[in-house]
């Protein structure tokens, strides 16, 4: 047994990876439990935006004729540009990954730049969408000056309302974030810091933006395409 | 080296005197600041448990103290309003600040890595950042306390927690991120349990305290999230009024208590498995005996977890929800007995014709039996649909639950503290002193909580200011248990500290521990082993004599 003792530790050492951590023996190891960490935290994104479709839902049931009728107040062909959008950053995303696992930096670099100028696109449109419905008194609650409070179906509209910012807006959170990451595995590529022995990063951001993306492919529908 | 592990490097040399360890390895206040070690994260966590615990008992002891006498009017020397805040801070930092983070945080930190023959956690900086968003949290819930405190009950349960004054938005906000704390937790846990387990140990190979501790993971990552955003879409109803749960503005309470109970239950699972998992340690460690049923238990804290999900609707019987809702609730609720029960009797069996040494530790896991078991078996009431409509909301719940969550977990912790702490600190504390508090310990808890099933089942409501006379009698009682335990809490508390002052000199093994965080140091190396170590057998295996100097029965 001491032999085999032995033998993993000079494997460790031996080896010798600057970015192999102390407390894992092998790259494989330490890749595996942070893809099974990442996996973990996708798992609670999925959650929270859970609690938000729920609500949702119940609330559409609870004011259907309402909600069809704020639905209108969207923009189904920014939304849908949107949605094209996100789905061509997730396929030059997967090709960032594939590109930094087989150390083809320059092409890993043109693939996280396009991931990128995607991203501010959608945050440029939804700025725009945003600024909109403001303009037209559609905030939520207190703010929400579109239909009088004497109106029957102003509540209603109103959640809707509530509910769309908090979606989007949460959603919009998480774009920003990701292009926040994108621009630091940008940096590090261009330093040279991936290659087919570590590229552990690029390969959970990837994860993230797609979760990211899968999100907005359920909210797009859900919010823009009710009736 | 005849037991479990091989550890090739310990030669003579080692032997006599005892290397430089984790606490000495580095020095000065920056290098606890910023250290990735589990085990000086698991002090922190232990050393910041223990005082936010003197805070939320000292909050207990106040709503005990106004609660002597019951027809005082509106303004007795803690007014009414102060007495909803203080069993309001009391219970949100007990739950948030202590129960959740206690055994996980603490024990969890320290023991679980090493119980697994790894240097450290999966995520060692992620480890660090959990510490301080936890420590921010604990900030802001202070602030809260500090700008006026807050009046909702720890459940803030909604329309009241919408429309009430007070920085109910922060305190709400210092929950979400304590939440991230524990989210984070519990994703290092359970890729360390999947991803670093020591050579040859299989998954039935693993010590409980580990299957315990993983459960409690899997329910700090999928349910967590879940009362997070529930609590951000509370203060923004509260800033913008935006109508989710204000039933005026197109809401739905009901929904609140739901999204918070879909969370909130599975918390308890959060903070009874991790009890139950210290417990599995401490009785065959004493009863010098393998565990009786040990697949049985790996399984059943799997099984609470995830029955735990879905039995939410019991604390919503009353609520309106719909009859056959609450039938499925109740049902399901009735399952989780079920896991529990074995456990129990699996722990029971470790004990029978064991070689059992009355301990510190072991007195505090007897402790543990007693308690949890009427806590447990007075949760059946409650989960049937008939009583708890009689006993909703009375003291018979309040009592309940802290059977389970003091005389379960805190009682459990307790145990493990007193169980680790010569590996934590390389030093004993006098067994005298701490077997004292664990008796008044449980003397007082009895005191303090027996009479509260009386008051409850003959209809006192629970979170009441003033009470009618003949309620009197129970609440005095009450009162001075409060007082008892406190007493046999401050005696550990110093019995422990007091052995600080002393030299560095119990044994690696003390208690004949057959896991592998007996087979290093105590205090450990900052590496935790000189080597890789490599499982040849089973834990609990007592079969093959570590000691001689017990007689075998």
């Amino acid at each position: 047994m001491s032999t085999h003792a032995h033998a993993l530790d000079e494997h460790a050492h031996a080896n010798h990876d600057p970015n192999l951590q102390h407390h894992f023996h092998t790259m494989q190891q330490q890749f595996d439990a942070s893809k099974l960490g990442m996996w973990l935290f996708l798992a609670t994104e999925i959650l929270l935006f859970g609690v938000l479709f729920v609500g949702f839902g119940l609330s559409q049931a609870r004011w259907p004729e309402e909600f069809k009728q704020a639905h209108h107040h969207l923009d189904r062909v920014l939304g849908a540009f949107n949605t094209v959008v996100l789905l061509v950053s997730s396929f030059t995303m997967v090709m960032a990954v594939h590109s930094a696992a087989n150390s083809k930096r320059k092409a890993t670099i043109n693939y996280l730049v396009v991931t990128i100028l995607c991203a501010v696109a959608f945050l440029v449109v939804k700025y725009f969408e945003y600024s909109h419905k403001i303009h037209e008194g559609l905030l939520p609650g207190q703010y929400f000056t579109y239909l009088a409070n004497t109106d029957p179906m102003a509540k209603g509209n109103s959640v809707f309302f509530g509910f769309y910012f908090m979606m989007t807006g949460l959603h919009g959170f998480h774009i920003l974030g990701g292009v926040v990451v994108l621009c630091i595995l940008l940096a590090q590529t261009i330093k040279g810091r991936y290659s087919a022995s570590y590229y552990t990063p690029v390969d959970l951001v990837g994860l993230y933006w797609h979760i990211v993306d899968l999100i907005w492919i359920y909210l797009f529908p859900l919010l823009y395409l009710i009736g | 080296m005849a037991d479990i592990l091989t550890s090739p490097h310990v030669g003579a040399d080692v032997q006599h005197g005892k290397e430089i360890d984790y606490i000495e390895a580095k020095k000065g206040i920056w290098s606890w600041m910023s250290t990735v070690d589990h085990k000086r994260l698991g002090l922190m966590y232990l050393w910041a448990v223990v005082a936010n615990f003197i805070v939320g008992g000292i909050f207990a002891l106040l709503v005990r103290i106004t609660l002597l006498t019951g027809n005082h009017g509106d303004n007795y020397f803690i007014s009414a309003e102060l007495y909803n805040r203080f069993f309001t801070l009391h219970g949100i930092v007990m739950v948030f600040l202590v129960i959740i983070p206690s055994v996980p945080g603490a024990l969890g930190n320290f023991v679980l890595p090493l119980m697994l023959g790894a240097k450290d956690v999966a995520f060692p900086r992620m480890n660090l950042a959990s510490f301080w968003i936890y420590t921010l949290g604990n900030l802001m819930a202070i602030g809260a306390i500090a700008l006026g405190m807050v009046d909702t009950g720890w459940t803030f349960y909604t329309p009241y927690s919408s429309t009430t004054n007070g920085p109910v938005s922060l305190m709400a906000l210092a929950a979400f991120t304590l939440g991230f704390s524990s989210i984070f937790t519990g994703i290092n846990f359970i890729a360390t349990v999947h991803k670093l387990r020591a050579p040859g140990m299989g998954w039935f190979d693993m010590p409980l305290f580990v299957w315990g501790i993983y459960s409690t993971s899997l329910i700090q990552v999928l349910a967590t999230p879940v009362v997070g955003i529930t609590l951000v879409l509370l203060t923004i109803e509260r800033a913008w009024g935006i109508g989710v749960f204000d039933a005026s503005k197109g809401g739905d309470p009901v929904l609140f208590q739901h999204f918070f109970w879909f969370y909130s239950h599975p918390a308890v699972y959060i903070m009874i498995l991790p009890g139950m998992a210290v417990i599995s340690e401490i009785i065959p460690t004493f009863s010098a005996k393998t565990i009786f049923g040990y697949k049985a238990i790996a399984y059943s804290s799997v099984a609470i977890a995830l029955i735990g999900f879905l039995v939410w609707g019991h604390h919503m019987f009353p609520s309106g929800q719909s009859q056959l809702a609450s039938l499925i609730f109740s049902f399901l609720t009735f399952l989780v007995a079920i896991p529990s029960g074995i456990k129990v009797f699996n722990w029971l069996a470790t004990m029978w014709r064991g070689n059992i040494s009355l301990d510190t530790p072991m007195v505090w896991a007897v402790n543990f039996l007693l308690l949890f078991t009427i806590g447990g078996l007075t949760g059946i009431f409650l989960g049937a649909l008939s009583t708890d409509i009689h006993l909703h909301d009375t003291y018979f719940v309040v009592a309940h639950f802290h059977y389970v969550m003091m005389g379960g977990t805190i009682t459990a912790f307790l145990g493990g503290v007193h169980y680790w702490w010569p590996k934590m600190f390389g030093r004993m504390y006098n067994e005298g002193p701490a077997k004292i508090a664990a008796y008044l310990y449980f003397v007082g808890f009895n005191v303090l909580f027996l009479s509260q099933f009386v008051m409850g089942s003959n209809g006192m409501p629970r979170r009441y200011y003033n009470y009618l006379p003949e309620f009197q009698p129970w609440h005095v009682a009450s009162t001075v248990g409060s007082w008892i335990i406190a007493a046999g809490l401050f005696l550990a508390l110093g019995n422990l500290l007091a052995s600080l002052r002393k030299p560095k000199e119990a044994t690696d093994n003390p208690w004949k521990g057959t896991t592998l965080e007996w087979q290093t140091q105590s205090p450990p190396i900052e590496h935790n082993f000189h080597d890789q170590p490599v499982l040849h057998r089973a834990p609990y295996d007592y079969r093959t004599p570590v000691s001689v100097d017990r007689e075998i029965h």
